[in-house]
């Protein structure tokens, strides 16, 4: 129960996106149009659902107070770490995926290198610190809604802007100002979500 | 100072900003501008990790082989990231700084501005003109942050820097504006304003 509770929380309530402006960069530059959002999406879920686990166990087991050593501290090296996990593993997936699916290696291209760098990705990485997490099992499932949650926030997002090719914006809000304008909005509308208690 | 200094200082705090213009870094900023101090806090470790780390790197410039440089990248930004952290740390209980700053602190590991002006400047210029372009551009990003600082704080709570401004005449704080959607609206509003004086950065 707990963990349906975690799963539906991090994909609405605690939405990477709306709550937390993570990996906004790529959220704005890459939402022009669904496919391409769709490929991104895919690609950070899947990113998210390998890592956190992994930096789970490194910083349970590593990282936190008295973990390797009794009375060695190491937490001050989690960011270098975790970074350093991420940019490993999104190489080694990179690889597996171009040898055994050249197919969604071609689908995913530019976007999974790009992915090192997306801050949802170290977001996760760092909330999951910081929510002290009992086991792998939580952690893998915070990681798989939060995935998701930037998915949705994605997808709709850039059906959204499809639309809005079609409509009259003033010339000075064109492109960039009426996006953030519109995330503010929708934004706004994940908000009755939050407070929810599961 | 020569011209093409100047233009490397001035470039990225207005014309070429690396929030309004680049839409680079706009991840780790929005959440730490409910306050004009969290925000004033961002700015300076944005302006310190990106100045050094551009000025390390060019220093390395003709050592790093090209096919690793973005793990050199991210281990030299990495390092800043700490060491602007462990300071914050040190004073997080004599200034009452947010605890959740350090999240956000983190994340300019992942900013893409560091790493923008460190591909696209540290790697082909000297020192100098990269540490500036580093200092610049994060200077260009913090103004951006402390101007929508301003308007969440002052309308949000009444206050600036925690002082009350509004309050005592009596005004009721406006909660939506503390909400993080307002600041992604605001951030239109400042991209509509700067793009009405500058028609050249109109899309079409």
């Amino acid at each position: 129960m707990e963990y349906i509770s975690l799963f539906v929380k991090s994909i609405f309530v605690d939405n990477m996106i709306f709550a937390y402006f993570l990996g906004m960069c790529s959220y704005l530059a890459v939402s022009k149009n669904v496919k391409t959002a769709a490929g991104l999406g895919v690609a950070v879920i899947f990113v998210l659902l390998v890592t956190l686990p992994i930096n789970y166990l490194l910083n349970k087991y590593v990282l936190a107070p008295d973990a390797l050593i009794k009375g060695v501290d190491l937490s001050f090296l989690s960011f270098i770490i975790f970074i350093a996990v991420i940019a490993a593993i999104v190489q080694i997936v990179e690889m597996v995926v171009e040898k055994f699916s050249p197919s969604l290696y071609s689908a995913l291209g530019i976007f999974l290198p790009l992915i090192a760098v997306n801050c949802a990705i170290l977001g996760g990485s760092l909330f999951m610190q910081q929510k002290d997490f009992a086991n792998v099992g939580e952690s893998a499932v915070y990681a798989l809604g939060s995935g998701i949650g930037w998915f949705l926030a994605i997808v709709s997002l850039a059906a959204i802007r499809e639309k809005m090719a079609y409509s009259k914006v003033p010339a000075p809000l064109k492109g960039l100002g009426i996006t953030f304008i519109t995330v503010g909005l929708m934004a706004i509308a994940m908000m009755t979500f939050m407070g929810i208690s599961l | 100072m020569d011209a093409k200094l100047k233009e490397t200082i001035l470039n990225p705090i207005f014309k070429g900003n690396p929030i309004t213009v680049l839409v680079l870094g706009i991840c780790s900023s929005l959440a730490v501008t409910v306050t004009l101090k969290g925000a004033l806090v961002m700015a300076l470790s944005v302006i310190v990790v990106c100045g050094i780390s551009s000025l390390i790197l060019s220093l390395l410039r003709n050592t790093i082989p090209s096919r690793v440089r973005i793990i050199v990248q991210l281990v030299v930004v990495a390092m800043m990231v700490i060491l602007v952290d462990q300071v914050l740390k040190s004073f997080e209980a004599t200034y009452a700084i947010d605890k959740q700053l350090s999240v956000y602190i983190g994340l300019i590991i992942t900013n893409c501005i560091v790493m923008g002006r460190i591909e696209a400047f540290a790697l082909g210029n000297k020192p100098w003109p990269s540490f500036l372009d580093g200092v610049a551009n994060g200077a260009g990003y913090g103004m951006i942050l402390i101007i929508v600082a301003f308007f969440r704080e002052l309308l949000g709570s009444g206050t600036l820097f925690g002082v009350d401004i509004l309050n005592w005449l009596g005004y009721v704080p406006n909660n939506l504006v503390i909400l993080p959607p307002f600041a992604l609206i605001l951030l239109g509003c400042i991209v509509w304003v700067q793009r009405s004086i500058q028609k050249d950065l109109q899309e079409k």
